[in-house]
């Protein structure tokens, strides 16, 4: 689901649609009340712009005079335009970082954090790959490329073919954090010099779908019964867990993180309105259609 | 007036012509404004020498990189000429009109295919057939890259040479054929010769299209910054690079001006493909004079 509306000319495509949807709905349902008016600007990052884009048009469907634009850039852009202004909410899918906020504090803007969604990334190999789970040390190793056998880690003989996300992914950004360097941003670990860094989601599946011997990483919706995926222990020795909502609300799946919505300053207006409807159950409904994970109740 | 007209003509082409030199000369400025404030971060001799590429740990060598390029540059070479020669031989000397006429044109058409479609068919198709052919880890490799890039450099070398090889004169054929030669022996020993700088120049089309290539390599690749050591391992070329990298760096960070210092040494690169192209062609007119 999530990857079938990314290609700039789709989101092109969506934004027209939702003009037109807002244009139909003003002249057709003037008599229907709304509560606000107004428009609201969000950019920021790009896991995050088809869920935001979802929400935009249901909110736009029930408050016929307000319009969300929604576009991309990644969650360091989101966040310096909402610290510049040129936005009212930053997408992001990391915390922002103490510079950011030093940032904003000079600008006098205080950014409001509220976590929206949940996001798990799933580690995919091939189903034939007798492997069911790694721990998180394992992982690691592979995706460093000090482990490099399928037999190290208890599979079949054959080298490990590593895949990964380009650099520019967030999701790149955030395996190599969480994963290889266990928190420490700034760490020494990198990945293995001959992983593959794969354009999209749907390159890295398609590959492994295909290819007995590589592992990958990638967002819980682009999993299908093509690839399986690997139940992760947080420590050796302890049992695996599979990614899934359940898990991921709990929390007992490791590789999982929060997105976030920033406002400047407390939301006020259209952007409470909004902000409300985002955290309210058809904005979560909105979430797991999306095959992102709802915050837990 | 018409002295007038011949005087305006004259100066919209010095003009155009100007353009091209101002253009090209933009683009060196805005690489170098960009590229060069790397010095502040990184020292030239390890970007140039290194062969580790983090961008996000501000590790910048770009060894793999350019090596990257080099060798899937040279593969589609390797495939291109050979097979663009021999079709443009054919196209010109041999082939009767009608096909000529049905087979320039659907050459021609090859050009125009987007190349990220080309891009799909070496991923989808090429991939598996190069992975499963030489029982490879993944089919994504440097291979992978030239076999589709030489199928794009190929419309453009055999037009090229196709044209040169025709514009050689009949003279020189039905002299060679007075002597007794062969059509084969007036093609090799005379036809082709001849046309060498022509040919040439389609050669040297031929490697700038497939050195500037972007989508189709970043997409059949595999894109690992590794020192490559056979063709059949993934590479990551210095097109690929700078697009893959370009949409999330921050503008004035280290990352953004490494990106555009390998835009420089891109840029260095061609320019230096196409003088010693230059040269060779020079000293080729010299000769058959």
């Amino acid at each position: 689901m999530r990857g079938k509306w990314n290609g700039p000319a789709e989101k092109a495509l969506l934004v027209a649609l939702a003009a037109v949807t807002i244009l139909g709905c003003q002249s057709a349902n003037d008599s229907r009340q709304s509560g606000s008016s107004g428009s609201i600007k969000i950019k920021g990052s790009d896991t995050m712009v088809n869920l935001c884009q979802s929400w935009a048009e249901q909110f736009m469907d029930e408050n016929a005079r307000v319009f969300v634009a929604i576009t991309g850039g990644g969650s360091g852009t989101g966040i310096a335009a909402m610290i510049n202004g040129t936005t009212d909410i930053a997408a992001s899918s990391r915390a922002m970082k103490e510079e950011e906020m030093a940032a904003a504090q000079k600008n006098r803007v205080e950014p409001v954090e509220f976590k929206v969604s949940l996001d798990g990334l799933a580690v995919v190999v091939n189903p034939s790959n007798p492997v069911e789970k790694l721990s998180l040390d394992q992982l690691r190793d592979i995706f460093m490329g000090t482990v490099t056998n399928w037999k190290q880690v208890g599979g079949r003989n054959g080298s490990i073919l590593v895949l990964s996300r380009e650099s520019n992914s967030g999701t790149h950004v955030y395996f190599k954090e969480h994963v290889l360097r266990r928190g420490k941003e700034k760490g020494p670990e990198e990945f293995a010099r001959s992983a593959l860094l794969m354009p999209s989601s749907q390159a890295i599946a398609d590959e492994v779908a295909t290819n007995l011997n590589a592992i990958g990483y990638y967002g819980l919706g682009y999993v299908s019964d093509r690839q399986k995926a690997i139940a992760m222990a947080a420590n050796p020795g302890e049992p695996g867990v599979l990614p899934s909502v359940e898990t991921i609300q709990k929390g007992t799946y490791p590789i999982s993180r929060p997105l976030f919505l920033y406002t400047r300053g407390e939301p006020a207006g259209v952007v409470k309105a909004f902000m409300d409807f985002v955290l309210g159950d058809e904005g979560q409904r909105i979430v797991l259609d999306l095959d992102f994970v709802p915050l837990a109740e | 007036m018409a002295r007038l007209g011949d005087r305006i003509a004259e100066g919209l082409v010095f003009l155009a012509g100007g353009a091209a030199v101002l253009f090209v000369a933009l683009i060196l400025i805005f690489l170098l404004r960009e590229g060069l404030p790397l010095v502040r971060y990184y020292s030239p001799i390890p970007f140039l020498t290194g062969a580790e590429w983090y961008p996000l740990s501000g590790v910048f060598g770009i060894l793999p990189l350019v090596l990257g390029s080099l060798l899937v540059t040279a593969g589609a070479v390797a495939i291109a000429l050979p097979l663009g020669l021999a079709v443009a031989i054919y196209l010109a000397e041999v082939a009767p009109a009608w096909i000529k006429d049905v087979l320039k044109p659907t050459i021609e058409l090859l050009a125009g295919i987007p190349s990220v479609l080309l891009g799909f068919v070496g991923y989808a198709v090429v991939a598996t057939v190069v992975k499963n052919v030489f029982g490879l880890p993944t089919g994504l490799t440097a291979l992978t890259g030239s076999i589709m890039l030489a199928y794009m450099a190929l419309p453009t070398i055999i037009s090229i040479a196709d044209d040169a090889i025709r514009a050689v004169p009949d003279d020189f054929r039905h002299a060679s054929y007075a002597l007794g030669a062969t059509r084969w022996q007036t093609i090799r020993a005379v036809t082709v010769p001849a046309a060498a700088s022509g040919i040439l120049a389609a050669i040297m089309l031929g490697i700038g299209r497939a050195i500037g290539e972007t989508m189709t390599v970043w997409m059949v690749t595999g894109n690992a910054a590794v020192i490559p050591t056979t063709i059949l391992q993934p590479v990551r070329t210095m097109t690929a690079t700078i697009a893959a990298e370009m949409g999330e760096t921050a503008r004035g960070s280290d990352h953004y001006a490494a990106l555009f210092a390998v835009g420089i040494v891109l840029f260095v690169m061609t320019a230096l493909i196409n003088t010693g192209a230059d040269l060779v062609l020079h000293r080729m007119k010299k000769k058959y004079e």
